[in-house]
């Protein structure tokens, strides 16, 4: 049990998917423009991460190493397909803002990733809290980053107002402002990971 | 090694139609519920199924599109349009966009858009701001002529720094009249005569909408005579 908070807690901090392993960077810039979005976006990878990595370590040992790439695509491909028609059946809203990003699901490198170096390596129950792990740590990177963003660039965070728009920087929402946010937030996080060694 | 393969690929395959056959309903259902939402939010109240009634129009510019009649009993009170633009910022730019009888504009519902967050974005309300008649179209009526950005020698004002989206927008709202117009000069001469003859029609008008209905017509009615007396 000890082992497997280990684990958890090294998905959110010492190997977070964003500000540590910088993986899955398409769907952190792009879906980031506010925190709402930037949260279903995480934990729609977080349930495909959980279901991947369990279902993964479930068959290691009847896929042969040959085709497993192929047989983890499927796998992941499946529960990408799921949640997609889950989101459009019951929250269309979400499903529109963030359109084509939840099928890309599939190819983001996070998910692949964790299993081909996690979930096929460990038991069933470590992969699932690897996979909560790493889900939590890619929601609280993409919910700060897109909290972030929206406060700077319209003054509210998850709608809420918290200052006037017009004194809102419009290139925060904007993509060059994805690249100026992340970067601050992988410095201060760096910053705070390792207090030596930095100025 | 291909059996293992095909296995997992079997199982996959009927869960995914599983779930699919699940997800099937609810999903028609939210896009039937989208479309008919944007329908009643521009076009008067009616009591028909427009969706069903639906039918084509051709825009003048060798397409066709989407007519969605509404009717209160069986008179007709407002056609609601599915337009479109290729020319948006970033992307084609669909818009549902509803007419009364008198060629006005009634409302009008972005459905779908690429425009930039925050700036061309705000074309889904900045273009029925009731406090800045400049920049509304609502209530516009568009048989005086087609609508334009005022750099471009309209009377309408374009969203600040997106001119670009403004003129797609504008466009698909012509383009959307300009099937309406088609449609009423098809239909039947009564309808013409309503619209064309003064004095007695349009006191009949009145009596009719105050036989059955609600204070917005009323109002609508009280503001356009209002126009009148000013010109």
């Amino acid at each position: 049990m000890n082992d497997n908070l280990k684990v958890l807690i090294n998905g959110i901090i010492k190997e977070n998917p964003i500000f540590v392993l910088l993986l899955g960077m398409c769907p952190t810039l792009a879906t980031t423009s506010s925190a709402i979005n930037g949260m279903s976006m995480g934990l729609a990878t977080m349930f495909v991460l959980i279901c991947s990595n369990a279902v993964i370590s479930m068959l290691k040992n009847l896929i042969p190493d040959m085709v497993r790439i192929p047989a983890y695509i499927v796998v992941i491909a499946t529960f990408v397909t799921i949640i997609e028609m889950m989101m459009n059946a019951y929250v269309p809203a979400l499903a529109d803002s963030l359109g084509i990003f939840i099928p890309l699901i599939v190819v983001n490198c996070i998910v692949l990733g964790r299993a081909e170096s996690f979930a096929s390596k460990n038991s069933v129950i470590s992969s699932v809290f690897d996979g909560i792990g790493i889900g939590l740590g890619f929601t609280f990177a993409l919910s700060l980053l897109g909290a972030v963003r929206e406060l700077l660039g319209t003054g509210q965070i998850f709608s809420l107002n918290i200052y006037p728009e017009q004194f809102g920087s419009l290139i925060f929402v904007l993509a060059p402002g994805a690249f100026i946010v992340l970067g601050y937030l992988i410095a201060i996080f760096n910053k705070l990971q390792k207090k030596e060694g930095t100025n | 090694m291909f059996l293992s393969l095909s296995l997992i690929c079997l199982t996959v395959a009927v869960l995914l139609a599983q779930v699919n056959k699940m997800t099937a309903k609810p999903i028609a259902d939210a896009k039937a519920m989208k479309l008919q939402n944007a329908i009643s939010e521009v076009v008067p109240a009616f009591d028909n199924d427009p969706i069903a009634e639906a039918f084509l129009m051709p825009d003048g510019q060798g397409d066709s599109l989407l007519v969605y009649p509404a009717k209160k009993g069986d008179e007709i009170v407002g056609y609601a349009l599915n337009s479109f633009s290729t020319n948006g910022f970033s992307g084609n730019i669909q818009i549902m966009v509803g007419f009364d009888m008198e060629h006005r504009i009634v409302n009008y519902s972005v459905l779908q858009h690429g425009e930039t967050p925050g700036l061309g974005s705000k074309m889904s309300e900045w273009f029925r701001d009731a406090a800045k008649p400049s920049q509304s179209i609502i209530g516009r009526d568009l048989s005086k002529g087609a609508l334009a950005v005022s750099n471009d020698g309209g009377n309408v004002d374009a969203i600040t720094a997106s001119t670009i989206t403004s003129r797609a927008f504008l466009e698909a709202i012509n383009r959307a009249y300009a099937a309406y117009s088609g449609n009423m000069d098809a239909t039947s001469g009564a309808t013409q005569s309503e619209s064309d003859t003064t004095g007695t029609t349009q006191s009949g008008s009145v009596t009719n909408i105050s036989g059955e209905t609600n204070d917005n017509d009323e109002q609508d009615i009280t503001s356009q005579e209002g126009g009148n007396d000013n010109e």
